[in-house]
């Protein structure tokens, strides 16, 4: 069936990165990240990340507020769990058209524009959103309280099968609880379809089409192309796909709050993209999980890890050090980031794919000197 | 359809453009028949571009009209133009630079086959067997197959415009709009490319051709159109304009003689 | 009446302050091509001018004074601000006004940090596409906050304006109403009365000397201008400072209104963007004009009567208007077209 098929080389490149995404809790103990609480994060905001990379590695448009999407799929995966079931799948599906739903109105204005236009745009949006979550649409969202499930809920389809029981439910699926690790497997698999789409979409004529649009979109004009559709397809997909994150969050923890939109939450999805690699499959993922792996080492730093790990500085300098270095870890973690962003910017615009493909070319070169007239020629894919 | 026995493609109907108080433009009429190379010259700003902006859609024309193939042009979008049959090779060349030369003539065949929109997520491109020979002959007919996987970003300016070439053969339009398909090329490229277009023209497509190089109209056109000063001075077929009095003065004022560049 | 007079009062200084940052990334834009996301940094870095102005006026020297004895018998401490030992009674006055007298270190220090960005990292990014340029302003943007938070804190600073500028001025009476119908803070009119000025200042130092004639012209045709001789580089590079100024001046005067904290540059730089935005990219005037605009707007949006017929609105006015003005007229009240569109 066409749809489940791929090039041989995303297939082995799927294998392998189902691999790693299986076998997470083992290789990345060494690094103390092996707990379900943050592997969970790595799968979910690498579904994010993927997600946002359709339209931004591409479409080419820079949105600033994708994070209205990934909040709208918390509140519906929320309200899912309040009103119907605890189950997972409907929360993930409702999450999912909603969200979709809400891309499609906000891609169709936004994609009137273009450029830092369109930037402005997706930014005022979000803001919006932002803001009416925390006031007028506080009986939806709860405002500053969040929304969370109660004793009271109605949670219609599973109290028609089973009673009540004492406190308060976590999320399941077909009846399996889906905390800690098997939370984590679950968010796995999630994100292994959201990687096989996100394949079936770069090697498929829509993903040419979209490449197009990123490339020259006045010749994709001349050339019989309606754009403004394909753009606001790539638009929705990828604000389905920030929605089943959102929905993902609302599963490991079923709780949503409107600090889900906020600028910082935009921002950083921009960031985990360009950090992996903008328009590249893998560097997303790549992306997402250093960010969230460094997000949740640095911002646990205190002074004292800090001092042994100085151990080795003299002591006339040793709290001089300690006391610099503090300021980037614990609260000072987005300083870091802040950092991180600008230096990725200048050096290496292509994210680190990019740097694997430049140190990957300068083997290369070493192990079979270049032949005249060959350095022009550069692979297709 | 048309049905008149000269059968006349596209029909410029007594266009104007303004721009503010210039006028680009004046009353133009063109009839460019069926399978014919019409070819527009006429010295620097004498609004041959902005006429063929007016065809494609890219300006609306201030009053008149166009019609290709008994459907109005004005008033469409340059897709709907594209997809009505009309291809268009510009000034400077309008590809995709981060794409391969296979994939740039790729993508317009994508159009050709599969309409203004369509979300294709199943299939992959590899998969399109097809439409990959017939871009590759393509490829081969411009003589960039040895280029065919570069990225066209890197190509010189006289294959980026064989390239955007080829992205219009490829959709096999029934118009083709070519403006100064040879600018900036070497006296080789002109002539490899002359000789392109003659065998495009064997195949019967309809072209129209706007070209400083004398060289190139004569050896391609079947009927002239002159332009001086937004007006249509002179019309006919090559040996009458070449004789005409009225021509020489517009390019002896517009510092282009014929003689020169023949 | 007298309401929608109030209103419009109360939009004035709010506006003042999208006006200044409006402006300088107008004239950052025009001049240098570049969009930057850390010009809401450079009002909060204004702000912080103020507070670090009043800690160093406000260091205090301890001395003993061993005729005075505390409770415990030991002897009294006197703390005494470096201020008041230096210029006596003066030193009152002087810790009483730090926020206004703090314009005289934002100015030096403001240029400085705006031309040590621009040669240190904005020129790097004069030929990269807007979107890098939003990116790495963005990232410097965060730095700039996080650095402000690990000095001062994450908690707000409150500074106090000068005692005599604390009461309301009876704008009512002056225009022949009744005494006490229309009052209004005095120190929100001193900072729109302040943005005014400033206001004035940039357009006359653009207007009328050869300096500004010629970032003007560099403005309009930055190449033409170049091939006169004329070195547009470094004069760009003083205007990227002298906007770095206009900013930091908006955020000390502004600290009486909205207590200095780190985030203040990234809330109002959306704004701010909005507001050139709906002024025309590119345009000067425009971006006053669409400053004090989007103010009054807010303002109004904040009347209960609105806010009961259309809950909400107030916090969403100015995004909307936003997103109206670009779907409606996309150049803005006064843009060129085609400006920035890719």
């Amino acid at each position: 069936m066409a749809l489940f098929q791929l090039s041989r080389r995303d297939a082995l490149i799927l294998a392998i990165f189902a691999l790693v995404v299986i076998t997470m809790p083992v290789w990345t103990a060494p690094f103390g990240a092996n707990y379900p609480g943050l592997m969970q994060k790595f799968a979910i905001y690498a579904i994010f990340a993927i997600g946002f990379n359709i339209l931004f590695g591409l479409t080419g448009y820079l949105s600033f507020g994708h994070a209205a999407f990934l909040g709208v799929g918390s509140y519906t995966a929320v309200w899912s769990f309040k009103l119907l079931t605890m189950d997972a799948l409907p929360a993930l599906l409702f999450a999912v058209l909603i969200s979709g739903l809400f891309a499609l109105a906000i891609g169709f204005l936004s994609l009137r524009r273009s450029g830092i236009y369109f930037s402005i745009l997706t930014r005022a949006f979000a803001q919006m959103s932002y803001n009416l979550a925390y006031s007028v649409l506080t009986p939806i969202t709860n405002g500053e309280t969040s929304l969370q499930l109660t004793l009271q809920d109605p949670r219609l389809i599973d109290l028609a099968l089973a009673p009540r029981g004492a406190g308060l439910p976590t999320a399941s699926l077909f009846g399996m609880s889906l905390s800690g690790l098997s939370g984590f497997y679950f968010c796995a698999v999630v994100l292994l379809i959201a990687f096989f789409f996100a394949q079936k979409v770069f090697a498929s004529p829509f993903g040419m089409m979209l490449r197009g649009i990123k490339s020259n979109q006045m010749r994709m004009s001349y050339t019989g192309f309606n754009t403004r559709p394909y753009a606001l397809t790539a638009f929705v997909i990828s604000g389905m796909y920030a929605g089943l994150a959102g929905a993902l969050l609302a599963v490991t923890d079923p709780l949503a709050g409107a600090e889900r939109m906020q600028w910082t939450a935009s921002g950083e999805v921009v960031l985990m993209t360009i950090l992996g690699g903008v328009g590249t499959l893998i560097g997303p993922v790549i992306g997402a999980w250093l960010i969230k792996y460094f997000e949740n080492i640095f911002s646990s730093f205190n002074e004292g890890i800090l001092g042994r790990f100085f151990d080795f500085v003299p002591a006339p300098l040793h709290d001089t050090v300690v006391a610099i270095a503090s300021k980037f870890v614990g609260e000072g973690w987005q300083l870091t980031l802040g950092l991180l962003f600008v230096l990725v910017v200048v050096f290496l615009p292509g994210g680190i794919m990019e740097g694997v493909r430049r140190i990957g070319a300068l083997f290369r070169r070493r192990g079979s000197p270049p032949k005249a007239g060959a350095m022009r020629v550069q692979p297709a894919e | 359809m048309t049905t008149s026995e000269r059968n006349v493609v596209l029909h410029v109907d007594d266009v104007s453009k303004n721009f503010g108080g210039l006028h680009a433009l004046s009353d133009i009429d063109l009839e460019v028949e069926e399978g014919q190379t019409h070819a527009i010259i006429g010295p620097n700003g004498a609004g041959k571009s902005t006429l063929l902006n007016v065809i494609i859609g890219r300006l609306a024309p201030s009053s008149g009209a166009v019609v290709f193939d008994g459907q109005v042009l004005t008033g469409r979008k340059p897709h709907q133009i594209n997809q009505l049959g009309v291809a268009r090779v510009f000034q400077t060349p309008e590809i995709f630079p981060e794409l391969t030369v296979l994939q740039n003539v790729m993508v317009p065949a994508f159009a050709k086959r599969d309409g203004a929109f369509r979300v294709n997520i199943l299939r992959n491109v590899a998969g399109e067997a097809a439409l990959r020979d017939e871009a590759e002959a393509i490829i081969e007919d411009v003589g960039l197959s040895d280029r065919r996987l570069s990225h066209a970003g890197s190509l010189s300016r006289g294959d980026k415009r064989r390239m955007e070439l080829a992205m219009c053969l490829i959709q096999h339009p029934r118009l083709l709009l070519l403006d100064e398909p040879t600018a900036g090329m070497s006296r080789h490229d002109t002539n490899t490319t002359i000789d392109l277009l003659k065998k495009i023209k064997a195949r019967g497509m309809t072209k129209v051709i706007i070209e400083h190089d004398m060289h190139v109209v004569f050896s391609l056109a079947d009927k002239i159109s002159v332009l001086s000063g937004g007006r249509i001075i002179a019309e006919g077929l090559p040996d009458d304009v070449r004789g005409n009095i009225k021509v020489q003065e517009a390019y002896l004022g517009g510092a282009h003689r014929l003689e020169a560049t023949h | 009446m007298d309401a929608i007079l109030a209103q419009l009062l109360n939009g004035l200084d709010k506006g003042g302050a999208y006006a200044l940052i409006a402006l300088g990334l107008t004239l950052v834009f025009g001049t240098l091509g570049v969009v930057n996301f850390a010009h809401g940094a450079l009002f909060m870095l204004g702000a912080f001018c103020a507070v670090s102005f009043r800690y160093l006026i406000t260091l205090e020297t301890v001395t003993v004074d061993p005729t005075q004895t505390t409770a415990w018998g030991t002897a009294l401490e006197v703390r005494t601000p470096l201020a008041q030992t230096w210029f006596g009674d003066w030193g009152a006055v002087l810790i009483d006004w730090s926020v206004p007298l703090s314009i005289l270190l934002a100015i030096p220090v403001m240029l400085l940090v705006g031309i040590v960005m621009e040669r240190g990292l904005i020129k790097h990014f004069y030929k990269r596409p807007h979107a890098e340029q939003i990116l790495v302003t963005f990232g410097l943007a965060i730095v700039l906050q996080e650095i402000v938070k690990a000095i001062f804190g994450p908690n707000p600073i409150s500074q106090a304006m000068p005692s005599a500028l604390r009461g309301a001025a009876d704008v009512g009476a002056l225009i022949g109403l009744a005494p006490g119908a229309l009052t209004y803070p005095l120190w929100r009119l001193v900072y729109f009365l302040f943005s005014a000025g400033v206001i004035a200042a940039v357009f006359g130092f653009l207007r009328f000397t050869t300096f500004g004639m010629v970032v003007r012209a560099g403005m309009a045709d930055r190449e033409t201008v170049g091939l006169l001789g004329i070195n547009i580089d470094r004069r760009f590079t003083i205007m990227f400072g002298l906007a770095a100024v206009v900013a930091g001046l908006a955020g000390v005067m502004y600290t009486p209104l909205l207590p200095p904290n780190y985030h203040q540059g990234m809330d109002f730089l959306v704004l701010s963007f909005v507001v050139v935005v709906v002024g025309g990219m590119g345009s000067l005037p425009g971006a006053v004009a669409a400053g004090f605009l989007l103010g009054i707007l807010q303002s109004f949006a904040s009347m209960n009567q609105i806010k009961s017929l259309l809950p909400g609105i107030d916090q969403i006015i100015i995004y909307l208007t936003a997103v109206v003005i670009l779907l409606v007229r996309p150049r803005g009240l006064f843009g060129r077209r085609g400006m920035m569109e890719n």
